[in-house]
């Protein structure tokens, strides 16, 4: 009977996942043959590896793809151990709050969340652009303007500014659900307030840190709308690639091998972490 | 003996509750020590107080005669078994153990050795590498005893330390506390509602309630001679009556006037009596300074324990021979063997009936 009610979402993810995620794969690995047949290849994924020549004036040969893909892991990596290093004291300064104040942080955090995410990344355009907030304050101040709209700089702020509630909620879960005696069974055993921290604390936040490492990373190094707005028309990431590919340059096969890439980059990633995972804490869970 | 601890005019309130109310408490050198008192006596929180996870509000703490007021926790020469143990889960059985070490850098042959030792002492041999999430009660209790043994601690603090075990494994850990505690010659603070389990390990029960020390004393003197009514119906079973002390010597209870060996109340001052169940005599009904009717025998293996109507009081009487229920009886109760106990801070003791035969039993 239970069975049952899961039916629909199981249909559900049938028709709107695997279905087009088959379809991808699909289209990754076949092309139009010159007859008009399709035909079974592998030339999209040796395309994405192969040196090109990226304009007319520009005779230097590059792997202008591969590139781009190392670009994107550098600023999910980036932008991943920066919401780390900001959102895990704010997780752990919220477990420690009163039940009032740890509300009116928690709300803080989430009220962000509730406006649209076009709406709050387009907001850092006009707070980024060089009449924007934040150089008119600079000038008011005398101090030189900056300009850093359509940089990585502005690409990496919005996105830990966009991540960072994925980052600390996990976090601040999993502080949350810990034995509050765990840490004073530790003082009780000589450790002073670092060695609590670096002995017990940390290792038993471990899953929240790694579900929050893996809820920035993923959607960090897949982004196109972020890149799109802070870092400009010019300015590629893997996500981008993907969907000019798609809606501008109509290349579905090239775009799908793309994706693939993409997809088994998640799915190493997620291999590697789950390995810091195992053993550390057995019957815990990692989902928030 | 040597004064190992020494707890002064300690008082602690939490806003308008006051939790500990001017206790003062000394321990003395490898004594076995438990604080004995219902939930919310403050038996805990003084515990609390001496591993410095609390800080009183007045008063101070002694160790070896200095103060360890301000001594965070981690710098007191004590370690703490908590309630419910407080296992690290992300470490095994031999991590749990060697954590007090490593903090303190010992030498890795020295920690394993320790490991080792500590684990054949709780019994728990070969036991090194296994998760302790995959461990039953009474083994991670084993392993809390062992991590907190491993630091070589001059005190050791017990929190309710058996309360999660069943009854027979609760039996066997009881000994082998006290067991380890006289072999190790180290100082046990331990912390119990559990009675029968203070009686059985302590070298001294300090009885607690309302936040404050009734009565501190060997087992066999809280039981025999208990301070007040709280105390006798706290340790073992009790009948607790209200009497009227004619003069020295003589009481009068349950409408019948009792020779005692107390004296120096004023004359015909109302008084609690505390009558232990095996110290009433079932006699026959002539012979008896009390007559009454049994009500219901109850057969508890060890002997039968018998409930009489007596005077308008229901008595718990335990004997080995059993009378049987309906039978009149009379009921004799030896001068040593009545306790005469001055009223709780004037308080009028209203309980009577089969309240006032209530045990801590239960």
């Amino acid at each position: 009977m239970k069975r049952l009610f899961a039916y629909p979402y199981i249909l559900w993810m049938g028709i709107f996942i695997v279905v087009p995620l088959l379809l991808v794969v699909y289209y990754s690995v076949t092309a139009t043959g010159p007859d008009g047949n399709t035909i079974f290849t592998f030339d999209h994924f040796r395309r994405f590896f192969a040196p090109i020549t990226p304009g007319m004036d520009q005779p230097l040969r590059e792997r202008i793809f591969v590139s781009v893909a190392l670009r994107s892991i550098r600023l999910a990596l980036q932008s991943t151990g920066i919401c780390l290093l900001l959102g895990y004291p704010v997780a752990y300064i919220m477990t420690r709050k009163e039940y009032s104040e740890k509300s009116v942080l928690l709300f803080m955090l989430l009220v962000p969340m509730w406006m649209n995410f076009l709406l709050r990344t387009y907001a850092w355009l006009t707070i980024l652009e060089r009449n924007g907030l934040v150089n008119q304050l600079l000038s008011r101040m005398g101090l030189p303007m900056i300009d850093i709209l359509y940089t990585d700089a502005a690409v990496l702020l919005g996105m830990v500014y966009n991540f960072l509630p994925f980052m600390i909620l996990p976090i601040y879960t999993s502080l949350k659900k810990m034995d509050p005696r765990l840490i004073e069974a530790a003082q009780d055993l000589g450790a002073g307030g670092v060695s609590v921290f670096a002995r017990v604390v940390f290792p038993l936040s471990l899953p929240g840190v790694i579900s929050g490492i893996t809820m920035v990373f993923m959607p960090g190094a897949a982004t196109f709308i972020i890149s799109n707005l802070l870092g400009g028309q010019q300015y590629f990431l893997l996500g981008n690639l993907v969907e000019m590919q798609f809606l501008n340059v109509g290349d579905w096969h090239f775009g799908s091998a793309i994706a693939v890439i993409m997809m088994l980059l998640m799915v190493a990633s997620m291999v590697i972490l789950s390995l810091f995972d195992k053993g550390e804490n057995q019957g815990r869970s990692t989902i928030i | 003996m040597n004064r190992i601890i020494d707890l002064v005019d300690v008082s602690m309130t939490y806003g308008k509750q006051t939790v500990l109310n001017h206790v003062d408490l000394y321990i003395n050198q490898n004594e076995f020590l438990t604080l004995l008192g219902p939930s919310g006596c403050g038996k805990t929180t003084t515990l609390r107080i001496i591993g410095g996870f609390e800080q009183p509000t007045t008063g101070d703490v002694l160790f070896n005669g200095t103060s360890i007021l301000h001594t965070p926790p981690h710098k007191r020469p004590l370690n703490t078994i908590f309630q419910r143990y407080a296992l690290f889960p992300h470490l095994d059985v031999a991590g749990n153990v060697a954590f007090g070490l490593k903090i303190k850098k010992k030498p890795r042959e020295v920690i394993n050795k320790k490991i080792a030792d500590m684990l054949r002492l709780v019994n728990l041999e070969g036991y090194e590498s296994r998760s302790t999430l995959s461990l039953s009660g009474g083994q991670q209790q084993r392993v809390a005893i062992a991590r907190a043994l491993a630091n070589e601690p001059q005190v050791l603090l017990l929190d309710e330390p058996l309360g999660a075990l069943d009854l027979q494994l609760r039996k066997e850990m009881q000994v082998e506390l006290k067991n380890m505690q006289r072999e190790l010659g180290i100082t046990f603070v331990f912390v119990t509602h559990d009675q029968e389990e203070a009686l059985t390990m302590s070298d001294t029960i300090a009885v607690m309630n309302e936040g404050r020390i009734l009565q501190i004393g060997k087992p066999e003197d809280i039981y025999n001679e208990p301070k007040n009514a709280f105390v006798a119906r706290f340790i073992g079973e009790s009948n607790i009556l209200e009497g009227i002390m004619r003069e020295d010597f003589r009481v009068s209870f349950a409408n019948a006037e009792f020779a005692c060996i107390d004296k120096g109340f004023a004359q015909n001052e109302a008084v609690d009596i505390v009558v232990r169940p095996e110290d009433v005599r079932i006699c026959a009904q002539n012979e008896g300074r009390v007559k009454g009717r049994v009500t219901q025998v109850i057969f508890k293996g060890v002997h039968y324990e018998m409930h009489v109507e007596a005077q308008g009081f229901l008595w718990k009487i335990h004997s080995t021979v059993q009378a049987p229920a309906g039978e009149e009886v009379g009921l004799d109760i030896a001068p040593d063997l009545i306790h005469v106990m001055k009223k709780e801070n004037g308080k009028r003791n209203t309980e009577s009936g089969i309240k006032g035969a209530e045990g801590s039993a239960s």
